[in-house]
């Protein structure tokens, strides 16, 4: 085996960089995303799901969700716990503020706090959330072609046929 | 770049799948036997998912998460590179597929046997 030292510290200077790029690149720090990711965040949740935005949750929902890795919507989504405790410490932070604060959804689902019904109630019908291109509201890419980066402007929704 | 990201969270410990795969068969005390991997691979266990839910029963191709739908790059690592490069991530990954799966975690052998199987993949 290598050392892992030094795999560890070639691959935080292959990310470092081009990650800030991209960002700035993209604009994210003025519009969108003002809530930098962290990188554990989107590397571990993202892996099997889109990085919900941290503010889309209230810090109970939050707290709940990273207490039950083990049972994640059906699966196993444990992490080790430092990684585990970074990434809590970050949702805490960034979490749902002001009045969404109080906003907590049955199962801790985003798709159902009372924010999310409203915003999307009106313009889309469930024949729209039924296309296979979509499937269900959690699919955020599938209309938010920003989600992927964190950019949930209403400005990059393209709803597929 | 979430690939790459992957590795970094617990404290990466590059490797390459051959030698992993010579780790978990010294741990097991047997060689990894490729056709027992692939119906390991293949196969349900008494739970709702096999492996292959996810990552199809032609692992040289991409998969596709069961719940989300979210894309899974192939496992063989001949068209994945990244594939079994880092122990720890290596290791994540059986311990919560093999609960989804299995019901527990994964003993060495089995691993040793689908590591096996998924690196005669062309």
């Amino acid at each position: 085996m290598k050392t892992p030292i030094l795999s560890l510290m070639a691959a935080m200077t292959l990310l470092a960089s081009p990650l800030h790029a991209e960002e700035e690149e993209r604009g994210e720090r003025s519009r969108g995303a003002r809530v930098p990711t962290l990188p554990q965040y989107q590397a571990e949740c993202s892996a099997c799901h889109v990085a919900f935005p941290a503010g889309g949750l209230p810090a109970a929902s939050w707290a709940r969700l990273m207490q039950n890795l083990p049972q994640h919507f059906g699966t196993d989504a444990s992490l080790d716990p430092a990684t585990t405790r970074q990434i809590s410490q970050w949702l805490q932070a960034n979490a749902a503020s002001g009045r969404r604060a109080q906003d907590t959804p049955p199962e801790d689902r985003i798709t159902r706090t009372q924010w999310f019904v409203r915003e999307h109630h009106h313009e889309i019908s469930s024949t729209t959330w039924q296309r296979a291109a979509i499937g269900k509201p959690s699919n955020c890419a599938a209309c938010h072609t920003g989600a992927p980066q964190g950019r949930f402007s209403e400005h990059d929704v393209r709803i597929p046929r | 770049m979430a690939a790459l990201l992957g590795g970094l969270s617990a404290a990466a410990l590059a490797a390459s799948p051959a030698e992993l795969l010579a780790g978990y068969s010294a741990e097991a005390g047997v060689r990894g036997e490729p056709a027992r991997g692939q119906a390991f691979f293949t196969q349900r266990h008494g739970q709702e998912w096999s492996c292959a839910s996810c990552h199809t029963t032609q692992p040289t191709q991409a998969g596709k998460h069961a719940v989300t739908g979210k894309t899974i790059a192939p496992m063989a690592p001949a068209v994945n590179a990244q594939r079994f490069t880092d122990l720890a991530k290596t290791e994540k990954w059986f311990r919560r597929n093999c609960k989804d799966v299995v019901g527990r975690e994964c003993q060495a052998n089995e691993k040793a046997d689908v590591l096996a199987w998924l690196m005669t993949l062309k």
